[in-house]
């Protein structure tokens, strides 16, 4: 197995690596193998994906080929991660004659256990920036971004008021002094020098422009912690909601967590990292992500929504509508819970595969054959309001219900109501005939009553 | 229970989707169905042979549920009679429909009865006469459209039970039985 060698990698339940706190995936190439010479019995994991984060490097099967769907059960090769702490050194590659026929390979030398490094090799058969990879490999490990997190971690555990500290590079800029008339300037080396000193400090105020903005990002990633921190707390909170004290502070507490469960998706899927996967594990991402708008809507939501609460989770890193289409259409080849639907009216939504149309008739059905509606009908608003929906979505339920012939249609000056179906229960034969049950009958009765008053 | 005149309108007059062209497929049908069961019974008993699309038209609208048919839907009832023979259009507008409660075949057959019943096998009646004589008041031949009554007529002549000629004046025709 290959957890005796390395860490298993826990995934989304559409087939996306679940992330740690603060680890962004930079690169992701496809039909990767690793290989390990020095360990025996080291699994066979051939032809899988391999993802790039700030953090780990993950190797995950690939299962959405159909053709290796039957065979990878044999291997069971389940995803892996190699954090990239483990990493003693990255081998460079060599150029030579013998490279340009093997496929590109990249090793390293990394210590599992404390006793034992071992050299491993990935090699990488698929199309994809190779020399990309390798050189985001290189930096990602010398970042050392897990140690930051150490220190972030340990600064937020000490109090929620970390983020005043300035942690490092802000104050770090102090360090820069100027030189005050150091040298007098005579002759060509004293143009020279001037020229030197010229670039020395545009070199400088560069330096220190970037500092800044990277003084903003960590700051960036502080609020972002703390924004998680404040959401986790508010989550726990609502379990023991019983200790609520008034609706006031219930209602302020749902609305502050709804902004913080919008507050985003740590490391979105972009064009950069995934390449030409993107759409591939954008689908997935959006998968793993519209889970719980969904269930907040009832099991169907409108696809524009999505688009929109998408692209806010997502921050800057927006997608444009046609690769959101796209994202949803690839879930057809994908295990995913979620599913795109489009209605006969072109209305496209997503929901979820376990939703069925049969419960939310039933409800239409309870709801038009109450004495009141069953002489007056229903609006599209009002079947929103008793279903708990978008008046758009009830719109198209009733359409549906109505194509199903559940219910027929009213257009008047009044406007656009929907019936019980009643033309089936009446008798061609003998158009005055009420059986003495059924809903014709009810409706009779209804009708006649409401006349007489 | 709901009346016109003295016509007596089913329960289901008084639902509103009955005047709203349904879209489904089966809805509809049934929907089609009892619009041109309604519309014929109405014709026959109230002897009416002809239904303009544009004139008001009492079993196409309901003050009591404030629903009436909308031009298509109108249209749409019609034609489905017209294309069962139980209809036809009078003009290529579709203004006006002559509605055969009773088919052209049929209304011969009441003529060749009516003859038969009242001894006219080898007399000679006017067109006018038939539509409005004293032989013909109280059967379904009185009030008789005259277009009808003349397909009618021209259907037994030409099995030879009788004969059509150009009366005296120019608009009555007259008809020599020969059964």
């Amino acid at each position: 197995m290959a957890t005796n060698y390395l860490p298993k990698a826990d995934l989304t339940s559409s087939g996306r690596p679940v992330f740690l706190q603060n680890e962004i995936e930079c690169s992701i190439l496809s039909s990767v193998d690793l290989e390990c010479d020095d360990i025996p019995n080291f699994p066979l994991l051939k032809s899988g994906l391999l993802i790039l984060t700030t953090h780990r490097l993950l190797w995950l099967p690939d299962n959405n080929s159909s053709s290796n769907s039957s065979s990878s059960t044999s291997t069971s090769s389940a995803a892996v991660a190699l954090p990239l702490s483990f990493l003693t050194h990255i081998f460079s590659t060599k150029k030579s004659v013998k490279t340009l026929f093997h496929s590109p390979r990249v090793r390293f030398q990394a210590s599992l256990d404390p006793s034992k490094s071992v050299v491993m090799t990935v090699v990488m058969r698929g199309k994809g920036d190779t020399d990309a990879f390798l050189a985001k490999f290189w930096e990602n490990w010398r970042a050392r971004a897990w140690e930051n997190d150490v220190q972030t971690q340990t600064q937020a555990a000490v109090v929620g008021s970390s983020s005043v500290s300035g942690s490092g590079p802000g104050s770090g800029s102090g360090g820069f002094y100027t030189r005050e008339g150091a040298v007098r300037m005579v002759g060509v080396s004293g143009i020279l020098r001037k020229e030197q000193e010229m670039w020395e400090s545009t070199d400088k105020s560069l330096q220190e422009a970037f500092q800044d903005l990277n003084a903003l990002m960590s700051k960036a990633k502080e609020m972002v912690i703390l924004a998680e921190k404040m959401r986790q707390k508010l989550l726990s909170g609502s379990n023991s909601k019983s200790s609520a004290t008034n609706d006031d502070e219930v209602g302020s507490k749902e609305e502050m967590q709804d902004w913080l469960l919008s507050v985003g998706i740590v490391s979105p899927v972009t064009k950069e990292s995934a390449g030409a996967l993107y759409h591939q594990q954008l689908s997935r991402q959006l998968a793993d992500y519209v889970r719980i708008p969904l269930e907040r809507a009832g099991g169907m939501i409108n696809l524009i929504d999505v688009y929109c609460l998408f692209n806010r989770a997502r921050g800057t890193e927006l997608i444009s509508p046609d690769d959101l289409l796209r994202a949803c259409s690839l879930w057809e080849k994908f295990d995913v819970p979620v599913m795109l639907r489009k209605f006969d009216s072109g209305v496209m939504v997503i929901q979820n595969k376990s939703h069925s149309d049969e419960e939310v008739f039933a409800r239409i059905k309870a709801l038009v054959t109450n004495p009141d509606t069953l002489r007056t009908g229903i609006s599209a608003s009002d079947a929103a309001m008793t279903l708990g929906i978008a008046p758009g979505m009830a719109k198209e339920h009733l359409l549906t219900a109505e194509s199903k012939g559940l219910l027929c249609r009213d257009i008047s000056p009044d406007g656009f109501r929907f019936y019980i179906n009643l033309f089936p229960e009446i008798n061609t034969d003998d158009v005055y005939l009420v059986k003495d049950y059924g809903i014709y009958n009810t409706w009779v009765r209804v009708a006649s009553a409401s006349r007489l008053e | 229970m709901q009346k016109l005149g003295d016509f007596k309108l089913p329960h289901f007059f008084n639902y509103p989707p009955y005047f709203t062209l349904q879209p489904v497929r089966d809805t509809r049908e049934k929907q089609v169905q009892l619009w041109k069961d309604l519309i014929l019974d109405y014709c026959k008993t109230q002897k009416i042979f002809v239904i303009g699309l544009e004139e008001d038209f009492a079993l196409f609208s309901n003050p009591v549920i404030e629903r009436s048919l909308s031009h298509e839907a109108r249209e749409a009832f019609l034609s489905a009679l017209v294309s069962e023979g139980r209809a036809e259009w009078l003009n290529k507008g579709h203004r006006k429909c002559l509605i055969l409660w009773h088919r052209v075949q049929d209304w011969a057959d009441i003529i060749f009865r009516f003859v038969k019943d009242n001894g006219l096998e080898d007399s000679v009646m006017t067109v006018e006469e038939i539509r409005s004589g004293i032989e013909s008041r109280g059967t379904e031949l009185h009030g008789i459209d005259r277009t009808i009554l003349m397909r009618a007529l021209r259907v037994l002549e030409q099995k030879g039970k009788l004969a059509i000629f150009k009366g005296t004046s120019a608009d009555d025709e007259g008809v020599k039985f020969s059964m």
